[in-house]
């Protein structure tokens, strides 16, 4: 019989007991999974999303707005910008390029995004079917939009107006869809891009009156935001403050932005993972406590195994063997129980076609969780683990 | 065998304790008697080098105790030391076979159910192997305690008031057990009793080369 087995018997001779601390740890260490892996897929979302954009430029508004409505495709935009101000923007000498956005129509709550080839390429996308958009009114769908909408190269369909579902639709104007992207993991996935000119077409075409009203209306094209590339880093110092004061639109980092977001948010997950840790504390007493009173419970088992010629040193290491079983245990469980949490979480309120990953991540820090479990049990069973190196084979001897 | 010379023990708050000088030879028979907290516990605890003595000399199973120290001390009562508590201690949370199993591991040995099985089949307990210690009776209990204290074929078999809370007749079947237990293994047996039933127990079943030794204890050695 080695240490660790007889551990284990002793631990599970009481049953219940053991079975309500490897709840109590488990629960606590699930939650601390938990909130690892939701900050660890928000920040890794926010990262793919914002990487290369330096700037986005927009309506005036509020910049985090800006930012949700045009990179992260969660919140609605700001408003419109003249296409040519646009245009301006991009002959200025410290932008190295832009990428159009005009949001306004959406099918089945999938964003039509109309922008430039150049999107898709910043992302890195490549496509799984078909070819990009060559023409107006042809669409290429992200990997999460044509699964969730059954979508395929050749399908059609219209768009309705607003960002939500249920807006009037554009009955007249069709979508060809032409391509399909393979998975990228950004907020691509769940877009349906085509060109700017497309989300003209259909809002010119379903205003003008006639062919000169048209003309007017062309003049007058507008987009929703750019996301801008600077030409060097000198250019975040200039750039966002020019367009600030001296044009009609609002520039706003997304790194910026987004950081001022997670101190936001992160009140709330500091308030969360302050109860994790209570949680966890207690958990904590409870395995000291279960320890204590199994030393207390059985001094004379333990004096005998001194009487039978156990070192106090090994009467202590299956002290904190059991110890160690209900953390390794509780890791196990806390991490699976975490990483269902986030599953449910995630299906139940459809978040991996917003922000989520999706899936089982394991980042790094996931390390931590068994370390944790490890660190309270062990330090738990500090106490007791000293009682038994101490017990007394007098206590045997002496007559009761 | 037991030896012992001019054996004290001193108590860390209170008053010393002096030991009549013993000399057991192996395979003998001690009756340590007197009174409860007469010293019989400390005397036990010295033999199985679990304290050291203030002064005097104490050999058993050869082994000069004084030159023990802390894990060779533990190693020697794990080779050479069967003990056979009063409550038996048989932990309720393992079966009857890991009980045994027990005494290998704390002697740090690898299990060896071989050898547990040959010790309750001595004992002729071999059937209860996978009870609970709470499934099995009074008697039952007392021989699985004992398989495990000879598990480890010591040279010495301490007993601690075997015969407490038994009737007569249990008594004497727990002498008489006790006795060929340690004599067929050649161990020397200490009996530490205030029961004065073992005595007139123990003399009639000796063979005639092994004589009875006593360690009478009285509360004025105190």
């Amino acid at each position: 019989m080695t240490t660790l087995s007889l551990a284990w018997r002793y631990l599970w001779s009481r049953p219940l007991g053991a079975a309500l601390n490897l709840l109590l740890l488990s629960l606590g260490l699930a939650s601390i999974t938990f909130l690892l892996l939701l900050g660890h897929q928000l920040q890794r979302a926010f990262e793919r999303d914002l990487a290369g954009i330096d700037l986005v430029v927009g309506a005036k508004g509020s910049p985090l707005q800006l930012i949700l409505s045009g990179v992260l495709h969660l919140d609605v935009p700001t408003g419109n910008v003249p296409l040519q101000a646009v245009q301006a923007l991009e002959q200025n000498p410290l932008v190295a390029s832009v990428i159009p956005i005009s949001l306004g129509d959406s099918f089945r709550g999938f964003r039509i995004v109309g922008t430039s080839h150049a999107y898709p390429a910043h992302y890195q996308a490549s496509l799984a079917q078909g070819k990009l958009w060559q023409a107006p009114m042809q669409a290429v769908l992200g990997a999460s939009a044509a699964r969730a909408l059954a979508l395929q190269v050749g399908s059609s369909f219209v768009g309705s107006h607003g960002l939500g579902a249920g807006g009037h639709t554009h009955g007249d104007l069709p979508y060809a869809v032409t391509g399909i992207l393979a998975p990228t993991g950004s907020v691509l996935d769940r877009l349906i891009l085509t060109d700017t000119a497309s989300v003209w077409k259909v809002h010119e075409s379903a205003t003008a009156l006639d062919a000169d009203d048209q003309k007017i209306l062309e003049q007058e094209r507008e987009l929703t935001l750019a996301l801008v590339r600077y030409r060097s880093p000198l250019a975040a110092v200039s750039l966002p403050r020019f367009v600030n004061s001296s044009t009609e639109m609002q520039a706003a980092a997304p790194a910026l932005e987004i950081s001022r977001l997670l101190r936001m948010l992160g009140v709330g997950t500091e308030v969360l993972q302050a109860l994790a840790g209570v949680l966890l504390l207690t958990a904590a007493l409870s395995v000291f406590l279960a320890l204590w009173s199994a030393v207390r419970e059985r001094r004379a088992d333990l004096a005998l195994l001194r009487m039978l010629g156990a070192p106090p040193r090994r009467v202590a290491a299956l002290l904190l063997s059991e110890a160690l079983w209900l953390g390794v245990l509780a890791a196990v469980l806390g991490v699976a129980l975490g990483q269902g949490l986030l599953a449910l979480l995630g299906q139940l309120l459809a978040l991996d076609q917003s922000l989520l990953i999706g899936g089982l991540v394991w980042p790094p820090e996931l390390g931590w969780v068994p370390a944790l479990a490890l660190g309270v049990s062990l330090a738990a069973a500090l106490l007791p683990t000293l009682g038994a190196y101490r017990v007394s084979v007098q206590e045997l001897l002496q007559p009761r | 065998m037991i030896h012992s010379h001019g054996l004290r023990y001193h108590y860390p708050d209170g008053p010393t304790l002096a030991f009549a000088d013993v000399a057991v030879p192996q395979g003998g028979v001690l009756l340590v008697s007197g009174p409860s907290g007469c010293g019989k516990s400390t005397w036990l605890a010295l033999v199985a080098a679990l304290m050291a003595p203030a002064a005097g000399t104490l050999v058993v199973a050869e082994q000069p105790l004084a030159a023990l120290r802390g894990a060779s001390a533990d190693a020697w009562r794990a080779r050479s030391i069967g003990f056979l508590p009063q409550a038996l201690h048989l932990s309720a949370a393992l079966s009857v076979q890991r009980n045994l199993a027990l005494a290998q591991w704390a002697a740090g040995q690898a299990q060896d159910d071989g050898a547990i099985t040959r010790a309750l089949q001595a004992l002729g307990v071999a059937e209860l192997a996978q009870r609970r210690p709470a499934q099995l009776s009074g008697g039952q209990a007392q021989r699985v305690a004992l398989a495990r204290a000879v598990l480890m074929r010591p040279r010495v078999i301490l007993a601690d008031e075997p015969t407490a809370s038994l009737d007569d007749e249990a008594a004497a079947a727990a002498v008489t057990l006790l006795l060929h237990t340690a004599q067929a293994q050649v161990a020397t047996l200490a009996i530490a009793t205030h029961d004065a039933r073992v005595a007139a127990l123990l003399a009639p079943q000796l063979p005639s080369q092994t004589s009875l030794q006593a360690l009478r204890l009285l509360r004025s050695s105190l």
